[in-house]
């Protein structure tokens, strides 16, 4: 249970890390650790370089803004579960961040390093997922912007290319009359959940159901988005997008769970999530 | 021959110098570099809790980072949680009053994890409790003495300090 030998590299900058990813085409980013440590632990990888950005300070940002909240690469996740500013822009956030393993493994995971990890049974991706938000890649040939749904290409499997470091995420800010809600299911508390969702529920003037989507984690090769606002309808029958939901999603069987209780778990967690979004889309708009 | 790397930190107060290969853990480098035996390594993938230290403060798990990115912080083991004439601070006493250690392998873990906990919530609930500490694991007997040492710990830190104390 040692990791294996690597090259290691501690730029102060960016721009000194996308040199040193640039020298090394199968090196590996090294933020909070919490994913590839276990994995170099257990050899189940081994990058010839790492490339420690822990003390590159431009990364350590968080900023929250009208259009939404945006993530440095270093930003741990404790810091943003804990930050009003950013729970006030995008609640989803926070409350998914609770659900991400223990409290001592969020004072050092990152979120960024999480999308990038790109694990389907990740809170994170799933977030990213549903709110459309984005991934700032950098690399020495310049940088660009990745979609979530460009970013997520299988399991633990990112379209980050070799060379590339993402720098931060965007979640975009929700718009009037929006409420979010997120639930998952584990076996053990911290443990990687069965089935999780992200729910988003948008009212009309009229306080009816304008939109509805759901992220979902554990289900799906990558973070699945589905949208219920047609199942749902303008009430809001919460029950029908669930059965709808059922019928959509193909998971997988493993030692934790069979595929048919996952799908029917997918169904009640979905009925819960959105029920509590659109409570809470309700109390926004009556503000 | 692997390149070695001169990491320089702060252990329970204390400057520290060792020259390490960029693989080595944290939790390995306190152990086998610099003799502190007290941090316990159990699972080696950040499962068990065992190897929990405060880096400035936070509890972190020693096995999950290279000492190398540890350089240049404070790093808190459980040798440096009691008074430097060795009483032992609220947090010890108390899990040993409501013997909230049983062979005692989890218990540095628990230590600094509880350690940090109660400094950023004085009075927690029972679920904030069992939130706090769901990251450590016990295989002795369970945990019905830890939690009850952790309110413990709480009442004793809330205790005024005694006249010559």
């Amino acid at each position: 249970m040692k990791p294996p030998p690597f090259g290691y590299h501690a730029p102060r900058t960016v721009d000194e890390a996308l040199d040193a990813l640039a020298a090394a085409p199968s090196g590996k980013v090294l933020a909070g650790g919490q994913s590839l440590v276990p994995l170099l632990n257990m050899r189940l990888a081994a990058p010839s370089d790492l490339v420690d950005i822990n003390r590159i300070a431009e990364l350590d940002a968080l900023r929250a803004g009208d259009g939404g909240v945006r993530v440095g690469a270093l930003a741990r996740h404790a810091r943003v579960e804990r930050s009003a500013e950013a729970a006030a822009v995008q609640p989803l956030l926070g409350q998914a961040l609770r659900h991400v393993a223990h409290p001592v493994i969020r004072n050092r995971g990152t979120v960024v390093g999480s999308l990038a990890h790109a694990d389907p049974a990740a809170e994170l991706p799933a977030v990213l997922a549903v709110l459309g938000g984005t991934v700032e890649a950098a690399s020495s040939r310049g940088r660009r912007t990745i979609p979530a749904a460009e970013l997520f290409a299988g399991p633990l499997e990112s379209s980050l290319e070799p060379g590339e470091l993402a720098v931060s995420a965007f979640f975009p800010a929700l718009p009037p009359r929006t409420g979010t809600a997120f639930t998952e299911t584990a076996r053990r508390h911290g443990d990687y959940a069965l089935a999780g969702v992200a729910a988003v529920v948008t009212l009309d003037e009229d306080l009816r159901v304008r939109a509805a989507r759901a992220g979902y984690l554990g289900v799906s090769a990558t973070p699945l988005v589905l949208d219920l606002s047609g199942a749902a309808g303008p009430r809001g029958d919460w029950a029908a997008a669930a059965a709808h939901v059922r019928e959509r999603v193909d998971p997988e069987s493993d030692i934790h769970a069979g595929a048919a209780y996952r799908r029917h778990l997918t169904g009640v967690l979905t009925e819960r999530a959105c029920a509590a979004a659109a409570a809470e889309a309700l109390r926004k708009a009556g503000e | 021959m692997e390149e070695r790397f001169e990491v320089e930190l702060t252990v329970n107060g204390t400057p520290r110098t060792a020259s390490v290969p960029a693989r080595r853990l944290l939790s390995d480098f306190l152990r086998h570099d610099l003799g502190l035996t007290g941090t316990h390594v159990g699972c080696e993938h950040g499962v068990c809790g065992c190897c929990t230290v405060l880096l400035d403060g936070d509890p972190v798990r020693s096995c999950l980072m290279f000492a190398v990115t540890a350089a240049g912080h404070e790093v808190t083991t459980v040798e440096g949680l009691a008074a430097p004439d060795g009483t032992p601070s609220p947090v010890q006493r108390a899990f040993r009053e409501c013997h909230g250690l049983q062979c005692g392998f989890c218990t540095p873990g628990f230590l600094c994890t509880v350690t940090a906990l109660l400094r950023e919530n004085p009075r927690p609930s029972r679920d904030q409790v069992l939130e706090g500490i769901s990251g450590n694991l016990c295989r002795c007997t369970g945990y019905q003495n830890i939690v009850k040492s952790v309110h413990r710990a709480a009442d004793l830190l809330s205790e005024p300090a005694e006249p010559g104390e």
